[in-house]
């Protein structure tokens, strides 16, 4: 089963002058798949999304998406940040945000739409069932709806992989499985990878789990076992299945993080 | 009224300030929308007052101090912009240094030169009444700049503002755009510096986005107030100066700090009382 590999990589080494965060990190995510990444905070996640967009580079090891390096193939990747509090302030348009997505690299050559990424942003916005908040201001929408706006801009890219960071944090439950909902259909055509600390929400969804805490462990399984858990999260995890999805419940001993 | 307006027009200082006044307000209006959004007032400042050095250098080598200022305004953006990239999360202090030496390296040259230099006060606090037909050929010439500018580059500004992640991602040259924007808020800054001075700058170039953003949630519709807004607080000032006899720079600061006020409070009293 070795399709095409659309995010690799290998024995990657990464972080922050003398923090080091990523060890020794191979994951392969090929065309179809649907991946969900949990891990602690603090535990990588976000470095990790960072070297795979080409955002940080690592010491050491190597990184391909879409087969190439990620300066070159990252404008395949669907980008979902989490959404940052800082920007709901800023005066945009839900159709402005969406058309971020048609941006090209020559800044001269964004002076207007085209017809094409006029339909294009229009059919991302259908497809997230947002069309008709086209013409609202971003800070006049919920959690919810602004998660769906984020989306729809990356899916406004025409990408092969949707890389979604903490897609549920500051939206309610409701609304969050209906975005999962979305999700599902969309990975009929679209390769996702979602990173996220909301492990029920994320083992109900996916194909694939791995945890993220310094280490990878990915095996391209489903089940997440109490070793991975473990491993993820530094302290003794139980797990306890009330059916589906799995629920899990730390028994803490926890150290408080250090920072 | 008329009368006033009348006698007021009929002086070429006034039409001259008038004209500059407008002129400014487009750079202001768009420049100012960018400042404010991408929150970098302070480096505003820095560039203002790093000025400064130039407007001395130019005066001790007897050049033209609007010259001087308008390559120490641009240096100046270049350096600050590239602290602010690399270390973003220290780069204020790094501007209050930069701010201070501009100044210093000014003021240690006024000194040095000989003579009479009365008119070096006009740089701090503007003289918009003393604005000469080459002022405003170069201020023509920068707000022409800024138009075309933004026009041009509207759709990556407005997305390096929202989001820079994502339009690096997008493989926009982020940093490029990024330094552009800050050389063309140095070229702004030095215009408005004959207006109110390079001390209240900063108010010419925040406080009529930041009334227009009191009601309107669109960067193009922010951008298009902020001018008006610009133009009519000008006005305003430039009538109560005359009319008062009081220096026109700190009124028109006056009346747009006053208008901001008062919008404000519209805003909460009226428009959205149970907010």
């Amino acid at each position: 089963m070795t399709g095409q590999a659309v995010i690799e990589l290998q024995d990657v080494w990464a972080g922050y002058e003398s923090d080091r965060v990523l060890e020794a990190v191979n994951f392969r995510m090929e065309a179809g798949d649907y991946v969900g990444l949990i891990g602690p905070n603090g535990g990588g996640k976000t470095t990790l999304i960072k070297v795979i967009l080409g955002l940080i580079k690592p010491e050491k090891g190597s990184v391909c998406v879409m087969g190439v390096s990620p300066e070159k193939g990252r404008h395949f990747i669907g980008y979902v940040p989490q959404i940052q509090q800082d920007n709901k302030a800023f005066p945009i348009k839900v159709w402005d945000v969406v058309s971020m997505g048609r941006l090209k690299p020559n800044p001269l050559s964004n002076l207007y739409l085209t017809e094409t990424d006029k339909a294009v942003i229009e059919r991302s916005l259908k497809q997230m069932d947002v069309l008709d908040l086209a013409k609202r201001s971003i800070n006049e929408l919920s959690g919810g709806q602004r998660q769906r706006v984020t989306i729809a801009r990356a899916l406004a890219t025409e990408p092969k992989i949707l890389l979604l960071d903490e897609p549920t944090s500051s939206v309610d439950s409701r609304s969050s499985s209906q975005m999962y909902d979305l999700l599902a259909e969309l990975n009929k055509s679209i390769s996702i990878l979602l990173i996220s600390h909301d492990l029920t929400a994320i083992s109900t969804y996916v194909k694939t789990i791995g945890c993220v805490n310094r280490r990878l462990v990915y095996d391209e399984k489903k089940e997440i076992t109490s070793e991975m858990l473990s491993g993820a999260y530094d302290c003794p995890v139980d797990l306890v299945a009330h059916g589906l999805p799995h629920r899990v419940l730390p028994s803490h001993q926890e150290e408080d993080d250090h920072d | 009224m008329i009368d006033l307006l009348r006698n007021m027009f009929s002086y070429d200082f006034m039409r001259n300030a008038l004209f500059a006044s407008l002129l400014v307000g487009v750079a202001c209006g768009l420049i100012g929308t960018l400042v404010v959004l991408n929150r970098i007032v302070f480096l505003g400042g820095g560039i203002a007052h790093a000025a400064y050095g130039g407007i001395g250098l130019a005066y001790y080598f007897g050049q033209d101090p609007m010259l001087g200022a308008i390559l120490f305004s641009i240096l100046s953006a270049l350096g600050m912009g590239l602290v602010h990239l690399r270390t973003k999360a220290r780069s204020d202090t790094l501007i209050g240094v930069m701010w201070s030496i501009g100044m210093a390296i000014g003021i240690i040259f006024v000194s040095l030169t000989p003579g009479f230099k009365a008119d070096l006060m006009s740089y701090l606090f503007g003289s918009l009444l003393a604005v000469s037909g080459s002022d405003l050929q170069v201020m023509a010439l920068i707000a022409a700049l800024v138009i075309v500018f933004v026009v041009l580059l509207y759709r990556s500004l407005q997305a390096i503002s929202f989001d820079e992640t994502f339009s690096t991602i997008r493989n926009l040259p982020v940093a490029a755009l990024y330094l552009v924007m800050l050389v063309m808020i140095g070229l702004t800054v030095v215009v408005a510096m004959r207006i109110v001075g390079l001390i209240m700058v900063i108010a010419m170039l925040t406080i009529p986005p930041a009334t227009a953003n009191l009601f309107l949630k669109d960067m193009k519709g922010m951008m298009l107030l902020s001018i008006g807004l610009g133009w009519l607080f000008s006005i305003i000032g430039l009538i109560l100066s005359f009319a008062l006899n009081l220096q026109a720079g700190s009124i028109i600061i006056l009346v747009a700090a006053l208008s901001y006020l008062g919008a404000a409070a519209v805003k909460k009293l009226i428009i959205r009382p149970k907010a």
